[in-house]
């Protein structure tokens, strides 16, 4: 007897096993590929963070090795609260792997997810000093340092993470010994637009930062801006994106609010105390 | 039985064959004469190697859902026939996008939400509904292979020309010089068109492409 196709209950089953089998085909593979995707994305962010320690070394490491060389540059690692103090137990040597898992090690604190959850509703309702006083409350959020050295210089590197246009867009500032001059920039994003906002990745943004200072001379904090060119700012600038406004403002937010930390950190005893202890 | 039959008639390479690869390349080209996966012809390709890239997982995708659907197209309620295709798209989309992630990792960053956005593209859909479903596999096969290619080189010509003056590049090497160092071409004053960057430069590429086509065979034009 030939089966009738266009009977409902034909249909039905042959709706129901199409959903089994293209369910177990999809989690087979999602699952047998998400080692091998998620050692991408580790080994992406040791490489930008090598990057930003802005050496002619570590510049070069491509991702493939950046997993195997990161405990070698960065000898120090730590967790910062909004206050900048240091969290306790978080302060690790690289003789500690690196432990995803710990909530203890600063490489593993997963910014995006705090952005999104604690600082993102945040920056929606406040501006401005409101928006720093309500941050100060939130005590949900951390602050990683990355402690480098390379050929006898130590650097610090600091992850940064904010919004852009589309979604989100992060990146590690890497500060020279005296912890105020930026040594090196990377950015990166999840969905800017090609040839516009997607720019910031892109080298000749990021240089633009280098040998910039984060504190003026009389020592106040005073952040590097991302403008327009010509719009006449003092402060230390540099030039935005044009056709990518709103990624070059998200990447000033996002300096502007996170070095401010480290800043107070380094104004600290335990922060003045690991700038002259090169 | 009687499948074997006729394949054993027919050589694999057979003029009929060959015409399913070769007309979507110009006479029937799935984005110029049918006007279909506009969206992401418009989207994808200020970047070559992001259009190279891009190319090749809907010519993945396509050859594949339309080998899948020829095979089941005797098992097919008819009912649901669009669902289920959706279901096989839908499914070799996700995996062409967790193989990019796990193995060309670069890539499938710069062309972030577009992989997912195969799912949408009307050729697939086109090809599976037009083709698939009345033809034997090896022909489906060589269906997809022909409309993936013919999809590919509308990508990749747009790409060329809006990468070349928008970002004065090549697959990422500097042709006219750079821009910051304003050196090269841009040292006499040489600027980069901005709009070839933003998608609606496509259309004009694209009906560029469509007048130069179309002028040059007579078959296609429209009467009056």
């Amino acid at each position: 007897m030939a089966i009738n196709k266009e009977s409902n209950v034909y249909t039905v089953i042959f709706a129901t096993l199409m959903v089994v089998v293209v369910g177990g085909v999809l989690a087979f593979i999602s699952s047998s590929l998400k080692p091998i995707q998620e050692d991408n994305v580790r080994n992406e962010k040791k490489q930008l963070i090598l990057k930003a320690i802005g050496s002619e070394e570590t510049k070069s490491i491509s991702r493939e090795d950046a997993g195997a060389e990161f405990n070698k540059y960065v000898v120090e690692r730590l967790i910062l609260d909004y206050e900048g103090n240091i969290l306790e137990g978080t302060r690790l040597t690289n003789e500690t792997p690196v432990d995803i898992k710990s909530a203890k090690d600063a490489f593993a604190v997963d910014l995006q997810k705090e952005y999104k959850k604690f600082v993102q509703p945040l920056t929606n309702k406040y501006t401005g000093t409101d928006l720093v006083d309500e941050l100060t409350k939130e005590t949900n959020i951390h602050y990683p340092l990355f402690i480098c050295q390379v050929n006898n210089k130590k650097h610090y590197v600091i992850p940064v993470m904010g919004k852009g246009l589309w979604a989100g867009v992060w990146g590690y500032i890497g500060l020279e010994s005296d912890g105020r001059t930026i040594s090196g920039a990377v950015f990166d994003h999840k969905s800017e637009t090609p040839g516009l906002g997607a720019e910031i990745s892109k080298d000749f943004f990021s240089d633009q930062f280098i040998k910039k200072t984060i504190v003026d001379q009389t020592g106040k904090y005073t952040p590097v801006k991302v403008v327009k060119p010509g719009t006449g700012v003092t402060e230390p600038y540099v030039d935005g994106i044009s056709g990518g406004t709103f990624t070059s403002v998200g990447v000033d937010e996002m300096m502007n609010r996170t070095l401010a930390v480290y800043h107070k950190f380094f104004q600290k005893e335990e922060g003045k105390q690991l700038l002259t202890n090169i | 039985m009687s499948e074997v039959a006729v394949k054993e008639k027919e050589p694999l390479f057979s003029k009929k064959n060959k015409k399913l690869i070769t007309d979507p390349l110009n006479d029937t080209n799935p984005v110029t004469i049918q006007v279909l996966g506009i969206c992401s012809a418009l989207a994808v390709t200020v970047k070559m190697d992001a259009a190279l890239v891009m190319s090749m997982a809907v010519l993945a995708v396509l050859i594949a859902g339309n080998v899948i659907v020829s095979l089941m197209r005797n098992l097919i309620p008819g009912k649901i026939r669009i669902i289920v295709q959706l279901v096989v798209v839908a499914a070799l989309v996700i995996i062409v996008d967790q193989v990019l992630k796990a193995f060309v990792y670069d890539v499938s960053k710069q062309l972030s939400v577009f992989v997912g956005l195969i799912i949408t593209n009307c050729i697939i859909m086109g090809r599976l509904e037009a083709f698939a479903l009345a033809n034997k596999p090896w022909a489906s096969a060589l269906d997809g292979l022909g409309n993936g290619i013919g999809y590919g080189i509308i990508l990749v010509v747009v790409a060329f020309f809006k990468e070349l003056f928008g970002s004065g590049t090549l697959l990422g090497y500097e042709i006219f010089g750079n821009a910051t160092d304003m050196t090269g071409l841009y040292a006499m004053g040489y600027e980069n068109n901005g709009m070839m960057l933003l998608p609606p430069s496509s259309l004009v590429l694209v009906a560029i492409y469509i007048w130069i086509q179309k002028s040059r065979n007579p078959s296609l034009q429209e009467g009056h």
